[in-house]
């Protein structure tokens, strides 16, 4: 088992592994944006008070959703490379950040778009809305950080030495803002509970599109990665030779 | 072996001193800049004192918060140029150990003095006395947080030549929970709203930020290193 994961650890190894598991994911997020898109935008019935406004929550909410745990997914591989020192999880963390930020930024900028016709502001300084772009700061500071160094690895440690520290004050952050007057709305979606504050046919093209963006995430994620590991290696026998098989 | 290494900070701490005390801008600069700055607000927005009295705590600690940023640079760049970092860290004695002393050397030099400043500043901008005592009180446990937190920061960037704007980029963020406790502490003891909450809660992220801040520094400074 151990042996496996050390295997696919080195970087070529993980190259072709990313590159097969990469049509498992892409197909899956074209359908289910396309199903997704198509069954919140135009399927799923009007607000009675928002009218069609309220659509924007299929964008809005997987964004949001999704820029929390893109964190958590770059701070978990971020520690396994500082533990294992693993270069293939170094690639993963980095490649998260700019999904990450683009996610966060998604989130806040369909946020304002929905505020100014509903609150009639562009922008509030809510609980939500504040660990929103502090949020995006902590990427936009961990890319930062990573761009500065020339050394490929000592940026790694240092940057996953940062991505742990956001994790400790993501929750910290987000409670030291809860307490302001809130005008963002509470969490509507709650799995467990037996009593659903929103009606079946909204919530099931939001889990669809919820789904797509995650498939999504993995993609691009992928992508990334690959194109990393082709950037770190290129001076390698395999890098070059596989540029030849191109 | 426990008798050894509080020796071993001792003399760290000696050592910190002795260098502040022969470096004086390193440490006196952001006092000043302190004080400039505030100054600076009621020029800009006007001498009415009840405005002033209205955003007096926000102001004092977004500069001071700012103040602190300033001196993070300095905090190990001295000893990582000359080596004395890359000893500190083959030396026998718990690294995080040593790293907290520096820190606390920081604190003291930066901390310390904003805080026996901060009724300079309460005064041009009209706080009564309680507001005042209250201030001190959330600056004395927000300013090691401050230096802690930051700590984090000026270690990660040791090891690059221009590290201090990408400081302000990575700590910032980070500041954001101390900046909230600590102004609306003052602005709720000027509504004569009752504070313990706020003050627990900074003392609590003290008691997080003193535990965990001087491992991770450690490890950033490591990684530096190399």
């Amino acid at each position: 088992m151990l042996q496996a994961i050390t295997k696919l650890a080195s970087l070529k190894n993980f190259y072709f592994f990313c590159g097969k598991l990469l049509p498992w994911f892409a197909w899956p997020t074209l359908i289910l944006m396309i199903v997704g898109l198509y069954w919140g935008l135009v399927e799923a019935p009007a607000d009675y008070q928002q009218k069609d406004s309220y659509r924007i929550i299929y964008i809005h909410v997987p964004a949001a959703w999704m820029s929390l745990f893109v964190y958590m997914v770059m701070a978990t591989s971020a520690a396994a490379s500082l533990i294992w020192k693993t270069k293939a999880s170094e690639v993963v963390a980095n490649s998260c950040a700019p999904i990450g930020a683009a996610f966060t930024f998604l989130a806040l900028a369909t946020g304002s778009l929905w505020g100014k016709p509903m609150w009639g502001t562009w922008w509030e300084w809510d609980a939500r809305l504040t660990s929103e772009l502090v949020l995006l700061f902590l990427y936009l500071g961990y890319m930062a950080l990573q761009s500065a160094f020339e050394d490929k690895r000592t940026a790694a440690r240092a940057t996953a030495i940062l991505a742990i520290v956001g994790v400790v004050n993501i929750p910290i952050i987000h409670y030291s803002v809860e307490w302001w007057f809130t005008l963002h709305q509470g969490p509507t979606v709650q799995v467990l509970q037996e009593k659903q504050a929103m009606d079946k046919s909204m919530l099931y093209p939001l889990m669809v599109m919820a789904t797509a963006f995650k498939t999504y995430f993995a993609t691009v994620l992928l992508m990334r990665s690959r194109n990393e590991i082709l950037e770190r290696e290129s001076h390698t026998k395999w890098v070059q030779e596989e540029r030849e098989h191109l | 072996m426990i008798n050894s290494s509080q020796h071993a900070l001792k003399i760290l701490l000696w050592r910190d001193f002795t260098l502040a005390a022969r470096n004086k801008s390193e440490w006196l600069n952001p006092l000043l800049f302190f004080v400039f700055a505030a100054v600076l607000f009621p020029l800009g927005i006007g001498p009415d004192t009840t405005i002033l009295k209205q955003i007096a705590p926000g102001i004092i600690w977004v500069v001071a918060l700012l103040a602190a940023l300033l001196s993070l640079d300095t905090m190990f760049r001295a000893d990582y140029e000359d080596g004395s970092l890359e000893q500190l860290t083959l030396s026998p004695y718990p690294f995080a150990l040593l790293v907290l002393g520096k820190i606390f050397v920081h604190w003291l030099l930066t901390g310390l003095p904003l805080i026996l400043l901060s009724p300079l500043l309460a005064t041009f901008f009209h706080l009564d006395v309680n507001a005042t005592l209250i201030l001190m009180q959330t600056l004395l446990f927000g300013t090691p947080v401050l230096s802690l937190v930051g700590a984090i920061g000026s270690a990660l960037t040791v090891g690059l030549k221009r590290g201090s704007m990408l400081i302000s980029l990575l700590v910032l963020p980070l500041y954001v929970p101390v900046l909230i406790f600590g102004a609306n502490a003052v602005a709720a003891a000027t509504a004569g709203l009752d504070i313990s909450g706020h003050l627990m809660l900074i003392a609590a992220l003290l008691a997080l930020a003193l535990t965990l801040a001087p491992l991770a520094t450690a490890a950033a400074l490591r990684a530096s290193i190399g």
